[in-house]
């Protein structure tokens, strides 16, 4: 049985999400629920750190999908940081890089929000 | 001709455990680490697929998962008794417009075809469906 883990940290108004584990059909409504009270609380600087996450199917992607433009009109982002080349891949093969900022480590993305708030 | 059999109830707790059972299989047949997650998530797209579109959500329907090598081909053939889906009106997405207007779905199929040499659906006539996904083992590597 594989598992999936969000841990949730909040830091100068950006909230990272540290995913672990297995992100398919089965545990993207746990990444939604998170996603949707972060709407609520309008938290719109997200750094989606995949360090730990091991795989992701397009359940997963889907809940990216579903609120980048949401995030994105109320002047937020979702950056991606530290994927695995295997996770990276399936990124790059939809062509998603385009799409997400995705950046190597955590802290540059934290550090595009803070810049782009000056 | 080699076939291994896998059966699971239509949840998608269940996923985990084919993706196990695929990766397995492809990773004795010969395939590189790439290959092997490619598939596992090719199969992962089909069964999440007929969990929710063809059974709807329903649990305890039947989904049945055979890996048939022959040569150098590895066929995944799914069967399952849900709705049927017509790929014909699925068109895949144009990714150029799919990233400046973002939504949710349609690419569980997308990812199918980018990931596999082949993705076949077929319906037999006793109205069961069966998904065909195939992956030839490149010649640069050796069938072991």
């Amino acid at each position: 049985m594989s598992s999936f883990r969000i841990d949730i940290r909040e830091m100068q108004n950006i909230n990272v999400l540290d995913l672990k584990g297995y992100l398919d059909a089965h545990t993207a409504p746990d990444l939604e629920k998170v996603f949707q009270n972060l709407m609520e609380v309008k938290k719109f600087n997200i750094v989606v750190n995949c360090k730990d996450l091991n795989y992701i199917s397009s359940a997963g992607l889907g809940v990216f999908m579903a609120y980048i433009e949401d995030v994105r009109k109320n002047n937020g982002d979702i950056k991606l940081s530290n994927m695995s080349p295997k996770v990276y891949n399936i990124f790059d093969l939809l062509g998603f890089p385009l799409l997400y900022d995705i950046t190597s480590d955590e802290a540059d993305a934290i550090k595009k929000f803070t810049a782009s708030r000056k | 001709m080699n076939t291994q059999n896998l059966k699971i109830e239509s949840r998608t707790e269940k996923l985990s455990f084919v993706r196990e059972f695929i990766s397995d299989a492809a990773r004795k047949f010969g395939f590189d680490d790439e290959s092997v997650s490619k598939i596992a998530l090719a199969v992962d797209e089909a069964c999440t697929n007929i969990i929710k579109h063809a059974y709807e959500l329903r649990p305890n329907n039947l989904i049945n998962i055979e890996v048939i090598t022959n040569k150098r081909l590895f066929e995944v053939v799914i069967t399952h008794q849900g709705k049927l889906f017509d790929p014909k009106l699925f068109k895949s997405p144009d990714m150029k417009e799919y990233i400046l207007h973002p939504r949710r779905g349609g690419l569980g199929i997308h990812l199918m075809r980018l990931l596999m040499d082949n993705v076949e659906y077929k319906t037999l006539p006793d109205q069961r469906c069966e998904v065909h996904l195939i992956k030839k083992l490149p010649t640069s590597i050796g069938q072991q």
